[in-house]
């Protein structure tokens, strides 16, 4: 089975390098069908490669570059089944979007195309790789891809405006991980990450490993959207076409920490990981993360903005879970990754939709006119309800395994930030949904700031098919915390995912597989508290969106002292998400130089 | 945010990750003393296991051959980028100027031998890439620029030919495409994808080091029609297209 | 003095983010971007530098010969190729950007804020 892996790149690749090259010959149905069929190909091997992956570490070397004497020569890519479940999941969100794109979008059809299957292998063969450079690459070619579709309508400055900044930070980035895989390469002479980890385990880990650490955890948060990092993904998430945005909201964004967990269990847990210090500042950094951006959520009427602020959140959370360096607190961020991608994309989908029925997509505008349309209004609400993470439904179980982790280590109150943040983000799109697909709440809100430019669509789309894709998203998403025995086989792949010298010797040295327990086929349970939490969760959004439509009928002294201790905070993070590109790199170097501080303070000596 | 809070920001957190990067600088080996295994096993064993004299390339097409591969599609989808960016149909050009070549004699006669010696040094590079210092994107980069040098001294008409996007297209496709095709072939042939496949001949030869030959011609290709697409998109935003009497040429 | 191409490399990263932050023009600001990235190369090769090492290309030179590391050349290699599609995107972008509003000020294109 070790032909996949590389399929699962060369397939998107390929296609992409055809679709733009035949751009003049085929005629444009043909077209379509070919890059639909190739993303849903890579989709049907990822999950073949899922299945294999259970029972063994399926390790490809490049170009039959064997490792001699335990050094690695060549370029790897070693598939667990954690890696191949987000293979599949990125093909999976990849294929639905250029499903809705084929009556979505009109114009540049084939060059939308070739970026978006350019995309989806990259992401596949960062989620497999083994090398670090080889992640840098396919960093790099994602990210490019993803600069130009986000620029994508080039008629209006938001788009531009919006692409620009994504290009400059992520770029800075992925310049700055550059510098962490020089660094490492020079303290131990290799690339392939199961040999640097197994270097780094000799010896101390002096300040060149920690800033190295620094450099390379950086250069993925700043991909990943996390706090300080995370101000160019409202721009970009608000501005590019709505497809494009599932992706990129949906699992582009989530490869940060794909990255981050890859680096830390198969290098950095050999140097610290006796010790709390990098899953800590991970953590905080997650859970600062959550409720900031729940808070700007609730601030927002663009609905792509709100949605893009309700990704970071959502990430956050997911970040927190894996700084819990347990098991299930990864095994917990992985299944949220699972049901967050179904259900974000789902929500950009019915956006985009309601998008081109009225031209508008801001939510003061939209109030009231989608009344009647019960089917993206039922695909909003569940999404919305799966991403709160109502008892069972959607993040739930991803959530759930989270609280464990948190509570096993004696962080209780862990479990009450992540809750509130995905409140936060939950009541706004409760609101936003409320106001538009039921007509409630009042017209105006100055808490939500100034209107941003429309773009009124004047399109001739198949809004059967458009829905079809919003709702089978939506279900996908939704389902995920009642599959049964998915809750334990992801706790086995976060098992096996963290065990580094596992992981080594069977890369290195060809090691064979122990044998594989077999798992139950039931749904898992989970703590009371977490139950408890996601009730209260659930409720706290509800009533944060009630407050949200109906503010102003409020007693006046709710009003005025709320007015007196929020409008200061809310003013300054408003300034903060400026829009402008010289602050948010000064925000970049500032989180880095931060980060990097507290590390080297935590872990010298 | 205002300037004043920003250079702030900034200024400390450049004193931040100064004080980082000293850090680490002091933890590095002294400059001239790499001791790591990865780049002394791969002199060693190049030359013999591949027949290739330039390790460096040996390196980029062979054993990291991966790296290479998606380097040509970052130089493909930044094609398609700029294409998808610049691709406004109701551009505003400039004044349309009337085109004529260049009068300079001097000027023409340094720039054509410039152009010639350019197109051989280019090609050479890329030939001989994996044999001598040199390699495909070195060559592609250096062929490519004396091909944009025509443009500079001599006019539109001669250079309308390297403008021709839908000439350029199928070569851009072939070069990025027809690396991943040579890995597919050593898929399919039962090794490892990217493994080296046809024969590998003498060392210091042409005929040598299997396909790290090829998949050398394919970036070659694929980095100079790049650059000249690059090049032929920005070109577009300035040009008016076809006067009346280049109409017919 | 042994550690002299290091400290460069640092300079020019922090010089290069300094330029892109204070920016006042988007062409300005890919150069600078492009200066940044500049300062990875000079630390990779820096860093495979060996004393006394030649080049590593055996033709004409036996094998087992003193060389430089071909590793961190072939990875700045590869890197080079990125910034170079980095700043054609941002060039296009900032062609977009003058047709669109007439500047290419970073500080005046804020369409989308808060």
């Amino acid at each position: 089975m070790t032909w996949i892996p590389p399929l699962l790149v060369a397939i998107p690749l390929l296609t992409a390098a055809v679709t733009a090259g035949l751009d003049h010959v085929t005629p444009r149905r043909l077209q379509d069908a070919i890059v639909v069929a190739a993303s849903a190909a890579t989709t049907a091997l990822a999950f073949v490669l899922l299945w294999h992956a259970e029972s063994r570490e399926v390790v490809q070397w490049f170009g039959g570059w064997q490792p001699r004497h335990g050094v690695a020569l060549g370029i790897d890519f070693a598939v667990g089944p954690l890696a191949a479940g987000m293979c599949a999941v990125i093909g999976l969100v990849v294929t639905l979007a250029l499903v809705y794109s084929l009556t979505f979008l009109h114009e540049a059809a084939r060059l939308y195309d070739a970026l978006m299957l350019v995309a989806l292998g990259a992401m596949c063969g960062f989620a497999m790789s083994g090398d670090l450079f080889n992640l840098f690459v396919w960093l790099e070619l994602m990210a490019v891809a993803a600069y130009a579709l986000t620029g994508f309508q080039v008629e209006r400055l938001g788009p531009v405006q919006g692409a620009v900044n994504f290009a400059i930070t992520n770029s800075l980035g992925g310049y700055l991980f550059a510098i962490g895989i020089a660094l490492i390469y020079a303290r131990t002479g290799s690339l392939n990450l199961a040999q640097i980890g197994d270097t780094l385990s000799h010896g101390p880990a002096g300040g060149l490993v920690i800033v190295a650490m620094t450099l390379l955890f950086c250069g993925f948060l700043i991909k990943g959207a996390i706090v300080p990092f995370h101000l160019w993904a409202a721009d970009a998430y608000a501005v590019a076409p709505a497809p494009v945005c599932a992706v990129l909201g949906g699992v582009m964004t989530d490869i940060g920490l794909i990255g981050v967990s890859r680096l830390y269990w198969t290098v950095f847990d050999a140097p610290f990981g006796h010790g709390h210090a990098v899953g800590d500042v991970l953590l905080w950094l997650g859970m600062v993360t959550a409720v900031l951006a729940g808070t700007m959520a609730f601030l927002q009427r663009h609905l792509k903005r709100m949605l893009a602020y309700s990704v970071v959140c959502h990430i956050g959370i997911m970040l927190a879970g894996i700084g819990l360096l347990a098991s299930s607190g990864l095994a917990g961020a992985e299944l949220m990754f699972l049901a967050h991608a179904l259900l974000t994309a789902g929500l950009f989908f019915v956006a985009g939709i309601l998008h081109s029925d009225h031209g508008l997509i801001d939510e003061l505008h939209l109030h009231g006119r989608a009344r009647g349309c019960w089917a993206p209004a039922a695909a909003w609400f569940a999404a919305t309800i799966g991403l709160i993470g109502a008892p069972y439904v959607g993040i739930y179980l991803g959530h759930g395994l989270i609280d464990e982790g948190a509570t096993e280590l004696g962080r209780p109150w862990v479990l009450a930030l992540l809750w509130l943040g995905s409140a936060l983000a939950g009541a706004a799109l409760l609101r936003a949904g409320a106001r538009i697909f039921l007509g409630w709440g009042e017209a105006d809100d100055p808490l939500l700031g100034q209107a941003l430019e429309e773009d009124p669509l004047e399109r001739d789309v198949l809004r059967p098919l458009l829905v079809a894709v919003a709702l089978a998203a939506v279900v996908l998403g939704v389902a995920i915390s009642v599959v049964p025995g998915l809750g334990q086989r992801a706790e086995y792949a976060a098992n096996r995912f963290q065990d580094r010298s596992g992981y080594a010797a069977r890369v290195l040295r060809g090691h064979p597989f122990p044998a594989t327990p077999s798992l139950p086929v039931t749904i898992r349970h989970t703590s009371v508290e977490s139950l408890l939490y996601s009730g209260g969760a659930t409720v706290l959004a509800c009533a944060l969106a009630l407050v949200g439509l109906y503010r102003r009928r409020l007693p006046r002294f709710v009003m005025v002292a709320a007015r007196r201790t929020l409008a200061l905070p809310i003013h300054v993070l408003r300034e903060v998400h400026s829009g402008v590109v010289g602050d948010y790199v000064a925000w970049v170097t500032v989180g880095t130089a931060f980060v990097g501080g507290v590390w080297a303070l935590l872990l010298h000596g | 945010m205002s300037r004043q809070v920003r250079l702030l920001l900034l200024g400390s957190g450049l004193l931040g990750l100064g004080a980082l990067f000293a850090w680490a600088i002091a933890g590095l080996p002294a400059f001239g003393d790499y001791q790591g295994p990865y780049g002394f096993v791969l002199n060693r064993i190049v030359l013999p296991l591949r027949h290739t004299t330039n390790v460096v390339m040996g390196t980029n097409f062979d054993v990291r051959g991966l790296d290479t591969m998606g380097e040509e599609f970052i130089l493909y989808a930044s094609v398609v980028g700029v294409t998808l960016l610049l691709r406004d149909e109701t551009r505003t050009r400039l004044a349309e100027r009337r085109t004529r070549r260049f009068r300079d004699d001097t000027v023409r006669l340094v720039g054509v031998a410039m152009v010639g010696a350019g197109l051989l040094i280019g090609l050479w590079l890329m030939a001989f890439g994996y044999i001598t210092p040199g390699g495909g994107f070195q060559g592609g980069v250096v062929t490519a620029g004396a091909i944009v040098l025509l443009y500079l001294v001599g006019n539109h008409r001669d250079y309308r030919p390297f403008r021709n996007e839908h000439l350029l297209d199928p070569f851009e496709a072939v070069g990025a495409g027809g690396y991943v095709i040579v890995g597919l072939a050593a898929l399919a042939s039962g090794t490892a994808f990217l493994a080296n496949l046809f024969g590998l001949g003498t060392p210091g030869m042409l005929r040598s080091s299997g396909s790290i030959a090829i998949l050398n011609w394919a970036s070659a290709i694929a980095v100079t029609v790049a650059m000249l697409l690059l090049f032929a998109e920005f070109l577009e935003t300035y040009v008016v297209p076809l006067e009346p009497e280049d109409a017919g040429s | 003095m042994s550690y002299l191409p290091f400290a460069v490399a640092a300079w020019i990263c922090l010089v290069g983010i300094a330029g892109i932050a204070t920016s006042r023009n988007l062409i300005h600001l890919a150069i600078c971007l492009t200066v940044t990235q500049s300062s990875s190369y000079v630390l990779l090769l820096s860093v495979g530098y060996v004393k006394h090492g030649k080049a590593p290309i055996f033709i004409g030179t036996k094998l087992g010969t003193t060389a430089v590391d071909p590793v961190v050349q072939a990875l700045t290699l590869t890197d080079i190729v990125v910034s170079v599609v980095v700043i054609a995107l941002i060039l296009a972008l900032a062609l977009d950007a003058h047709r669109l509003s007439g500047t290419v000020d970073p500080d005046q294109i804020t369409d989308i804020a808060g």
